[in-house]
This record gives structure tokens, C-alpha cells and sequence, in this order.
């Protein structure tokens, strides 16, 4: 699989007449966090679904995880984590009743799962809410729950759906250390988000525009190549000239 | 992985404020109230008597017509016609037409024709009438001869017959409707998504949704066993376990219905829908309440074709006849291959992928 944890070349998504993703091509390199970047309708959750096996692309072709995004889904699905832009544990299940599903279906030894989701739960700060049915946590606490779930099984990529959406500046803070914390374990992480303030905390970003990858590059580059001060002008220049959305 | 599965699935069930209530209220009620409701045995039919004879022997024979509970006698007229006429008036679904020389013919030793006309706009109802009828007749010697054998059933009760319809019911209803709601439910709340992009094996996830049905369904089948006895006296002819096993093939193949419905359906209301359009084919066309050998011949085919019309025979066959499982082998070769049919439907068309 070479140096790379994803690699796509000309990954094209149509729906009928209209095209959701347009030839993007691009390479994240192993241990990276990557910022998946767009407005709105952009493509940025479809070309996501793509890699993460849920969904077939209409053209082009790639790897995640060293496995091929056309043949081999059910591959990639154990290799990475995801965490879904809406959130989707189960609310009617209890924390560690939550963690003990996705844990056991990816195949954690049933060992290693009390004393591992321990460990998580500490992290946490949630030992107490152990118990607590997932339905009653507020959304800044969901929300950590499910990334806790999606790196539970050691993933070598995480995909994150717009993770911090809705969650208050602190417990997006507190977000970002753990995300931090999980690249540093080596596992690539794949974010996308709106906000700008957090791009800058990537090693590299993409810009999609109408579908397209209009920039990529550090966000030091990014920011001298446009000439703008911070990411937030950067991603003004570029989603301006947006046709949809 | 299937451990992991199975417990998630019966926590939620359990954790559901209104489903494990359900399962056992429901078969309750119905068991409690359908079998005296939903009865065929004919009571109370109207009775117009055409008396033109008005001997001490035709007011015999009206006198023990009246006190039969099957029939109530409305008035005697002097004339057909004049009877007729409250059959018109919907006062009367039966006319009994006694001619003049019946107590005579019957002095002489001679057979006498006494005409029974039925209002046979409700089928059923006519015909059971105007053999009842027929029955007082013959007892009473005016040369009308029938024999009815009625075997299996010597009393005639429908509820026998009915119980073990009830209980196919209860489990078709059941084990039908929740699980066409269950993964549709997961779509609606969007858990499902977080499910499709783990590695689950599809034949897993549905093997897992599968399981807590069979054990509603022992749980109705239990239900309705102990009430059938307790309530009604009544126990099956043959052995419990061919009744078992019966169930446990039906199940399986009622419940991949209901998963692939909700396989197909993108919300709740529609998979209820289609679920509700099956089931009222196969409550009407399996032979629950119309026998299926009365049905016109492109029927009886449709009919072969559908899973509960073999289960309501292998019901009835035990119950009834006490059939084992030499006397049930069609019927249970036919369960289960729609079982397996259904069971790898479920599977194929759960998409882990958009």
C-alpha cells in the first residue's frame, strides 16, 4: 500500500444528471489529519460515504487502507472507524452497552472489552455515566461518545462526519485534543467541518468547490498562495465562486 | 460477532416500553374474545310458517321448531304467499310451507313434500338453515331422509375450528408487523448507517433480527395453548411438539417477509402498508376462515403459494385430526422452503451499501 492511507484518482459520483462529486484526486498520507473542506452540497459527505464503503463511485478508483474502493468494502469497513455526521449509536443502549456492540462486531476479544472501555470512560472523564442511557447524554457528550466508538477497535483511519456540528466551543476544544491524541497513536484522521478556525488545526486541507478539490496544500500554504490572512478568507475566495449550494 | 447481535436486539426489545406488553396482552384479548364472536354456528334464524294444513300434527311440528335454539318461528300465515312476504320485508330468512294433507298423508303411512325456502342472500347462513331445518324434519317422519355425519367435529363447534386459526393469526400478525417495522426503524434513526460501514455480515445482522421473534412467537403459541385449555377445554388431538416445530419454520419464514419489506421500505409507514397489504391476502386466502378447496381454481394456486396456508393445516391437522408428523410431511416440506427462501431473501436484500 506504499507510504499513503487513501489514494483516489478521478473519483466521480453522479446522480442522475447531476454530479455530487467530479474527478477529485488526492492522497493522505498515514498518521496525517486531514481537513476535508466545502460548503454545503459540495460533495464533501458523498465523496466520504465512497471511501468509507458505503456507497459505489460511478468512475474513477483508489484505495483506503491499502484496499481497493471497488472490490473490496467489506475490507476497508475493518480497517477504519467512522463517525456519521448525524449521530447513530443507539439510544435505547446504555455507554458501555454501546461501546460492547461496536467493540464485539469488530471484533475485540470479549477480554479485552471491559478493561479497554474502562480505560476509554476514564479518558472521558465519563466513568460515571457508564450506565447512563445514550438517549438522556446531552449532544457535546454524544458526540465524544461516538468518536470514542469509532477509534474504540484501533482503526488505521478515522473518518469524522462534520464531528463538532452544533457542540459548544469548549467541548469542541476538548474535541480537538482527542482527535490530537489519536493521530499521535498514528491512526489518519479524515475531518471534514464548517469551521474555519479548525482547519488551521489540520495538516493539510482540501477546499471542495461545486464538487471539485479547488485547493490543497497546508494551511500555511494555502493561506500565502491566496494572499489571505486566515483560512476563513481563504475559504471565502474559493466558495464565492460556487454555482450551487 | 452474532453474541454481540443477539444481545443488542433483545435489550432493546426488552428496554421498549410497549412491545413486550404487546406480546402478551394481545393474544390474551384475542383468545379471550374472538372465539365467541367469530363464530359461524347458526342461531336465531327467523322462522315464517306457511300452515295451510292447521292440523293437531303441523302445530306439533311448528311448536317443535320454535322451541329448537336454532330457530325462532315469526307467525304463521295461511297462505305461501302471505310467508313469502315477510321474507321481502326482511323479517324472515326461512319459509317453511306445509301443504294441506300433511296430517293426513302422515296417518296414512304415506311421505308427504314439505317445501323449505331460504332467503339465501347471506350463503351461509341459508344453507347451515336449511339443513338444520331439514334435520328437525326428518325426526318428525314426513318422509325427508337425511344423514349428516359430521366427523372430527361430531357437536359441530366452530370454535374448534376457529382456535387454531386465532393462534396463526396472533403469530402472522405478530411476527410479521414487528420486524417489517425493525431495520426500517434503524434507517428512520439513522443508527443503520453506523452499522453498514462496520464489517457485520449481512447474514448476521438478520440472523440477529430474526431470533427475538421466534421467541414472541413460543410466547404466543404458549398463550394461546394454555388459554385454548383453560378457557375452552380444548387440547390438541396430537402432539404438542409437531405443533413446536411447525411454528418454529413459520416463524422463520412470516419474519423474513417482514425484514425484507423493511429491507425495501424507506419509512415506517410505508413498510406498514405493504405489511398490512400481505397479511390481509394471507388472512383471507390461506383458508382461515373459507376453506380453500371452495375457492376458484386460479385462486387455489395463489393460495398454494403462501406460507400461513400450510401452517393453519398443520395447526388444524394436530389439533383436530391429531396428525403426526408422517400425515404433515407436504406441509412441512412446504414451510420450509419458504423459510429458507424467505430467510436468504432477508439476507440478499439487506444493502450494506446506498
Amino acid at each position: 500500500m506504499g507510504e499513503n492511507a487513501i489514494e483516489v484518482r478521478n473519483l466521480t459520483k453522479r446522480f442522475g444528471d447531476f454530479t455530487a462529486v467530479d474527478h477529485i484526486s488526492f492522497t493522505v498520507g498515514k498518521g496525517e489529519i486531514f481537513g476535508f473542506l466545502g460548503a454545503n452540497g459540495a460533495g464533501k459527505s458523498t465523496a466520504m460515504k465512497i471511501l468509507c464503503g458505503l456507497s459505489l463511485p460511478t468512475e474513477g478508483e483508489g484505495t483506503v487502507a491499502g484496499y481497493d474502493i471497488l472490490k473490496e468494502t467489506e475490507s476497508i469497513k475493518k480497517s477504519i472507524g467512522y463517525m456519521s455526521q448525524r449521530f447513530s449509536l443507539y439510544d435505547d443502549l446504555t455507554v458501555a452497552e454501546n461501546i460492547r456492540l461496536y467493540a464485539g462486531i469488530y471484533g475485540v476479544s470479549d477480554k479485552e472489552i471491559s478493561p479497554r472501555t474502562d480505560k476509554v470512560l476514564a479518558n472521558l472523564d465519563f466513568t460515571a455515566e457508564k450506565n447512563t442511557m445514550v438517549g438522556s447524554l446531552p449532544l457535546g457528550w454524544k458526540q465524544k461518545l461516538a468518536f470514542s466508538v469509532a477509534v474504540f477497535h484501533h482503526p488505521k483511519i478515522v473518518f469524522l462526519d462534520e464531528p463538532t456540528g452544533g457542540v459548544d466551543p469548549v467541548t469542541r476544544r476538548q474535541f480537538w485534543e482527542m482527535i490530537y491524541k489519536t493521530a499521535d497513536k498514528g491512526i489518519t484522521v479524515f475531518v471534514t467541518t464548517h469551521y474555519m478556525d479548525e482547519a488551521e488545526y489540520c495538516d493539510r486541507v482540501s477546499i471542495m468547490v461545486d464538487g471539485r478539490i479547488e485547493a490543497l496544500g497546508s494551511p500555511s500554504a494555502l493561506k500565502s498562495g491566496f494572499g489571505a490572512n486566515n483560512m476563513d478568507d481563504v475559504f471565502q475566495k474559493l466558495a464565492r465562486k460556487a454555482e450551487r449550494g | 460477532m452474532l453474541k454481540y447481535l443477539i444481545e443488542k436486539e433483545f435489550k432493546q426489545f426488552f428496554r421498549n416500553s410497549f412491545l413486550p406488553r404487546l406480546i402478551i396482552v394481545f393474544p390474551i384479548m384475542i383468545m379471550l374474545v374472538m372465539p365467541w364472536v367469530a363464530t359461524l354456528d347458526i342461531r336465531g334464524v327467523n322462522v315464517t310458517v306457511a300452515d295451510s294444513d292447521r292440523s293437531t300434527l303441523s302445530s306439533r311440528l311448528i311448536e317443535k321448531i320454535n322451541a329448537s335454539e336454532y330457530f325462532s318461528v315469526r307467525r304463521v300465515t295461511l297462505s305461501y304467499a302471505d310467508a313469502l312476504e315477510d321474507v321481502d320485508d326482511g323479517l324472515s330468512d326461512l319459509v317453511l310451507d306445509i301443504p294441506s294433507g300433511y296430517a293426513d298423508s302422515l296417518g296414512r303411512g304415506k311421505s308427504c313434500k314439505i317445501l323449505v325456502a331460504v332467503n339465501a342472500v347471506n350463503g351461509t347462513k341459508g344453507y347451515l338453515g336449511g339443513n338444520y331445518m331439514a334435520g328437525i324434519l326428518s325426526g318428525t317422519g314426513a318422509g325427508v331422509d337425511v344423514s349428516v355425519l359430521n366427523m372430527y367435529n361430531p357437536t359441530l363447534n366452530y370454535r374448534q375450528f376457529m382456535i387454531p386459526a386465532f393462534l396463526a393469526v396472533l403469530i402472522m400478525m405478530l411476527c410479521g408487523f414487528l420486524p417489517a417495522l425493525n431495520i426500517v426503524s434503524e434507517k428512520e434513526k439513522g443508527t443503520i448507517e453506523q452499522i453498514n460501514v462496520t464489517p457485520v455480515g449481512k447474514f448476521q445482522f438478520i440472523f440477529a433480527k430474526l431470533i427475538p421473534y421466534w421467541l414472541i412467537g413460543f410466547v404466543v403459541l404458549a398463550i394461546c395453548f394454555l388459554l385454548g385449555w383453560l378457557v375452552y377445554g380444548y387440547l390438541p388431538a396430537g402432539s404438542f411438539i409437531v405443533i413446536l416445530a411447525g411454528t418454529f419454520v413459520f416463524i422463520l419464514g412470516i419474519s423474513s417477509i417482514g425484514l425484507i419489506i423493511s429491507n425495501y421500505s424507506q419509512s415506517m409507514q410505508q413498510s406498514m402498508l405493504v405489511m398490512f397489504f400481505f397479511i390481509l391476502i394471507f388472512n383471507l386466502m390461506s383458508g382461515l376462515f373459507t376453506p380453500v378447496r371452495s375457492m376458484p381454481g386460479w385462486a387455489q394456486t395463489i393460495a398454494a403459494c403462501i406460507p400461513p396456508k400450510y401452517f393453519i393445516e398443520i395447526l388444524r391437522g394436530v389439533y383436530q385430526r391429531g396428525c403426526g408428523f408422517s400425515d404433515l410431511g407436504i406441509q412441512f416440506a412446504a414451510l420450509t422452503i419458504f423459510a429458507v427462501f424467505f430467510g436468504l431473501s432477508a439476507v440478499l436484500t439487506y444493502r450494506k451499501r446506498a
